[in-house]
């Protein structure tokens, strides 16, 4: 899998799930339900992935390449009988471009409260 | 709840669920455990709305990803594909055309409430047999009156009566069909006028008339306004007092006024002047064949009771669904038949092309598999690639059928109460569909399957040694298959181009070539007198015979073929009176010069002259048959008969015409001057169609003989233009339409069995090609090998040919009634037909055996 800049820019937005999945997986490898807690915990419990949405979302970045899974897992009390999930550097290109277009997009919403007059 | 939840994943494909069931079981599980009991109630029910959802997005996914790989893979093999795609469409395409006329002919009801019970009466042999269909003549208004009086089978029953009538007024006048109906016909019919009334029992309705809806836009423009509004038809005014609705026809598609038919006292005199048919509708709960069990009795008692007329009379009874002449429903039922060996055909084709091409696919399969494709996925790819084929070939097949359909009108009965056109409908598309669905599901099911099992590395290893086996016979008998259907189809269209050539051999006895043919009915009472027609007539002859080009013309009450009847008796002293009914005569009035411009050759005597006239001696010209039949081994020339209380001599004898067409025997004919015409005789009776024979070009005369009829009368309508030519296709039309659809599927069949036998021989050599290498280079002759692979593709045809053979014998003799002088088992239409699927055969499989030829074996043991 290459990560051209093309490449990364062709899968942008990404949807919600996708995006708190890569951020999941930057902490380090993770299993499934792991994923779903870290997601909820980090959005104060705003966003709780469904098993569905969850294995749905993996397959497709697995086939986009942006995930992968590793034969053993670099978490030191990693559970044998679970599938693991590790962030590949194409993926994390992704995220972190993903993370740029937010945040110019939050730039520019920014300039435009500021610069509205008083009334609005 | 872990269960209920495994039974959810259900829900996605079979793939996804290996992969992925059980994180997601455990991951639900674990969820399940974290939560309170509330909460696990709350995650399951999430778990429905989500599972569903994110089910049919694996689903989605999977089909997009699918369509994607068979758009890449058809356009890599678009021979196949278009092959494929043209196969199925024209299955589906005949198909469906052919299903829609059939549809609307043999099986939707007519287009009446309670269709069923709707029953036509007439005249039919004393004999009883009244079959299915035919009325040996219409009703005399009597024995309708008694029929109608002393039966109890029926809630109502109606008479009436169709012509054609001049339209005058608001542009150019028009000849239309009318038709005059007793008040009981249109409410027994049961449609209601989208405008206005029909003729009621206690109303006045003599200068009345109902509109059809295509008049109404024609003519008036849809205005709504239209009731009440006075028309002038023939000279007298009528009022317009309602429009029937569109899809009303009655009793035929070219009636469009209905006046009422008013019986007179003196119209009951005679039992033997038959002009009147009878519709009714059978009372509640009572049966057809009652109802004909009655009639019959009714019958029997009036030629008890009525000797000197009705001894010879019986009815003839049927239901209205059933006014056709037999002939139709077998040429629809024969064209179901074709199609349907057409479908078989196809679909064999199909199925053969999809075989080869999994056969050739295994390695590609096979490797997918072995990457790791789950069979699933291999056997879904497969079935969405098929069902993209039929798809794109039955909305191909439903755009033929579109432009078909109007190719089969001339099938479609004229007697039948119907629009000549069919319409694909609803029902139709959807048989088109299920059709479409069922060949690619089958044909897709077929190859995926084995594909499904190959999933060990046979494939793999599998090389070109690996030809023949089991899947060979399949395709073999595939082959087979379509080389009878088409046998089938070759013979029986050959059966009906004999026939089209034995009718088109038959002498009509006259010349139909350079003339021109057009009708100008003089409307009464404007031309009760005859002289006053013989002066339309006289003038309007004296001036197109002076065009450039005309050698003659003339006026004639009826064409041949176009009026078959006008059949009276004739009383020759001497003899016994012989009967009207099966040993009339059919009469025409003309003018000085008929036989000359038809081409109709005097053989004695001479023709009728203007000298004819009503003071002198009242004279016939009689056909060769007409002698015969009266003074056989005489001369006829000043022999006298009766005919309509006149006396007439015998002044010319002229060769026989083909009154009724070419394959219908004609009764012999008499020609009388229009001069003598008995007064009182109805208007029907005056000559009307005009005969032109000119040397030149009809078309360039067609505008100078309108002035020349505009300039004598102007309200005169001009209508039926058209040459003798014309008249007499249209006699064959019917069987020539039959023929073109029959030879369009024949040729269809032949071209996709050919192709058939191509594709199989091509794959067996290419499979074989190791085995040919190693004869060519082990010394054998070249040309052998060419001629093992043709007997071959004859051998193939042979296995195919001997059933089609008989099946096409079995169904020549259930099409019987459309052969014409021919034989069901004709032995030079079955040589000729067997000897063109053999060339076929031979065609087919000459590029497979060249191929077999040029193998190299060097180059075919190198590549091993």
């Amino acid at each position: 899998m290459t990560d051209g800049q093309d490449d990364v820019d062709a899968l942008l937005p990404l949807p919600a799930a996708a995006f708190h999945i890569l951020l999941a997986l930057i902490a380090g490898d993770c299993h499934g339900y792991g994923i779903i807690q870290d997601v909820e915990a980090r959005t104060g419990g705003a966003l709780r992935l469904s098993p569905g949405t969850l294995y749905r979302t993996i397959q497709r970045l697995l086939e986009q390449g942006l995930i992968e899974e590793p034969r053993r897992p670099t978490r030191a009390k990693a559970d044998p009988r679970r599938r693991y999930y590790r962030l590949t550097p194409f993926g994390s290109a992704v995220a972190r471009a993903e993370t740029r277009r937010l945040t110019e997009l939050v730039r520019l919403a920014r300039h435009v409260w500021r610069v509205a007059p008083e009334s609005s | 709840m872990i269960p209920l939840y495994r039974a959810l994943l259900r829900l996605y494909p079979a793939s996804f669920r290996l992969e992925y069931g059980d994180e997601m079981t455990e991951v639900f599980a674990q969820a399940c455990a974290d939560a309170s009991l509330p909460g696990r109630i709350g995650l399951v029910l999430r778990a429905f709305g989500d599972e569903t959802f994110n089910a049919a997005a694996v689903h989605w996914a999977i089909l997009i990803q699918d369509l994607r790989y068979t758009a890449r893979t058809l356009n890599r093999a678009r021979g196949f594909a278009l092959t494929a795609i043209l196969v199925t469409a024209l299955g589906v395409g005949a198909n469906t055309a052919a299903f829609s006329v059939a549809d609307f002919v043999l099986l939707r009801p007519l287009p009446f409430p309670d269709p069923d019970s709707l029953a036509m009466l007439c005249e039919g042999p004393r004999t009883g047999g009244g079959g299915t269909w035919g009325c040996m003549n219409e009703l005399s208004p009597a024995n309708y009156r008694d029929l109608k009086t002393m039966s109890a089978s029926f809630q109502a029953m109606g008479a009436y009566w169709g012509g054609a009538i001049n339209l005058v007024g608001g542009g150019e006048p028009r000849r239309l069909g009318i038709t005059s109906v007793t008040p009981e016909v249109l409410p027994l019919l049961g449609v209601a006028p989208v405008l206005g009334r029909v003729f009621g029992p206690a109303d006045d309705d003599r200068n009345s008339i109902v509109i059809s809806y295509g008049l109404w836009q024609s003519q008036f423009g849809g205005d709504p306004d239209v009731l009440g509004r006075k028309v002038n038809l023939d000279g007298a005014a009528y009022t317009i007092i309602g429009v029937m609705p569109a899809t009303f026809y009655f009793p035929e598609r070219t009636s469009q006024i209905w006046n009422e038919l008013t019986l007179k006292p003196q119209d009951f005199e005679d039992r033997t002047n038959t002009y009147i048919h009878a519709v009714a509708r059978l009372g509640p709960g009572v049966a057809f064949e009652h109802a004909r069990a009655e009639l019959e009795s009714l019958a029997a008692r009036m030629s008890r009771d009525y000797p000197e007329t009705n001894a010879e009379t019986g009815v003839s009874f049927f239901r209205m669904r059933d006014n056709m002449s037999p002939r139709f429903r077998v040429m629809l039922i024969a064209l179901g038949g074709a199609t349907l060996c057409l479908l078989l055909l196809t679909c064999a084709n199909l199925a053969n092309l999809l075989l080869a091409r999994a056969t050739a696919r295994e390695r590609e399969l096979a490797v997918r598999a072995a990457l790791g494709a789950g069979k699933e996925r291999l056997v879904r790819q497969l079935i969405t690639e098929s069902v993209i084929l039929t798809v794109l070939g039955g909305v191909t097949g439903v755009a033929l059928a579109a432009v078909s359909v109007p190719l089969f009108s001339s099938l479609v009965p004229p007697t039948l109460p119907l629009a000549t056109q069919p319409s694909l409908d609803l029902r139709v598309l959807a048989l088109a569909v299920a059709f479409t669905a069922l060949t690619g599901l089958g044909f897709g099911l077929l190859p995926s399957l084995r594909a499904g099992r190959r999933t060990e590395f046979d494939a793999l290893r599998d090389t070109t040694r690996a030809g023949g086996g089991r899947k060979q016979r399949v395709r073999a008998i595939l082959v087979t298959v379509e080389v009878a259907m088409s046998v089938i189809l070759l013979i029986t269209s050959g059966l009906l181009i004999r026939s089209v050539w034995h009718v088109q051999a038959i002498d009509p006895g006259f010349v139909p070539q350079h003339v021109l043919t057009l009708t100008t009915a003089l409307p009464r009472p404007k031309y009760d007198d005859a002289v006053r027609r013989n002066q339309f007539y006289e003038r309007v002859v004296a001036e197109v015979r002076g065009l450039p080009g005309v050698q003659s013309a003339a006026f004639t009450t009826g064409l041949p073929m176009v009026i078959t009847g006008l059949i009276t008796g004739v009383e020759v002293p001497g003899q016994e009176v012989r009967p009207r009914r099966s040993a009339g005569a059919s009469h025409r009035w003309v003018t000085p010069d008929y036989f000359k411009t038809m081409g109709i050759p005097l053989r004695r005597g001479r023709d009728v002259e203007n000298s004819d006239t009503a003071q002198r001696q009242w004279v016939a010209v009689v056909s060769a048959s007409f002698a015969e039949r009266y003074w056989p081994g005489q001369d006829p020339i000043g022999k006298t008969f009766r005919h309509l209380d006149h006396t007439r001599t015998v002044v010319g004898v002229v060769g026989d015409v083909k009154v009724r067409g070419l394959e219908r025997t004609s009764e012999p004919q008499m020609y009388l001057p229009a001069l003598q015409a008995p007064e009182g005789l109805p208007g029907g009776f005056d000559p009307k169609d005009l005969v032109i024979r000119h040397s030149g070009q009809g078309d360039a005369l067609v505008s100078a003989v309108r002035q020349i009829v505009h300039a004598v009368d102007k309200e005169q309508p001009i209508s039926n233009v058209r040459t003798m030519e014309e008249v007499l296709a249209t006699d064959t039309a019917t069987r020539r339409a039959q023929l073109q659809v029959l030879g369009v599927l024949a040729a269809v069949a032949v071209l996709l069995s050919g192709v058939g036998i191509y594709g199989l021989l091509a794959y067996t050599v290419s499979q074989r090609s190791l085995e040919i290498g190693v004869r060519l280079a082990l010394g054998a002759e070249p040309a052998r090998v060419g001629r093992m692979i043709v007997a071959d593709g004859l051998r193939l045809a042979l296995f195919g040919i001997v059933p089609g053979v008989f099946c096409a014998y079995a169904a020549a003799r259930g099409m019987t009634a459309l052969l014409f002088g021919i034989a069901p088992g004709d032995p030079a239409t079955f040589a000729a037909a067997v000897g063109l699927a053999l060339l076929m055969a031979l065609a087919g499989s000459f590029l497979p055996a060249r191929r077999a030829v040029r193998v190299s074996p060097m180059s075919v043991l190198r590549a091993e």
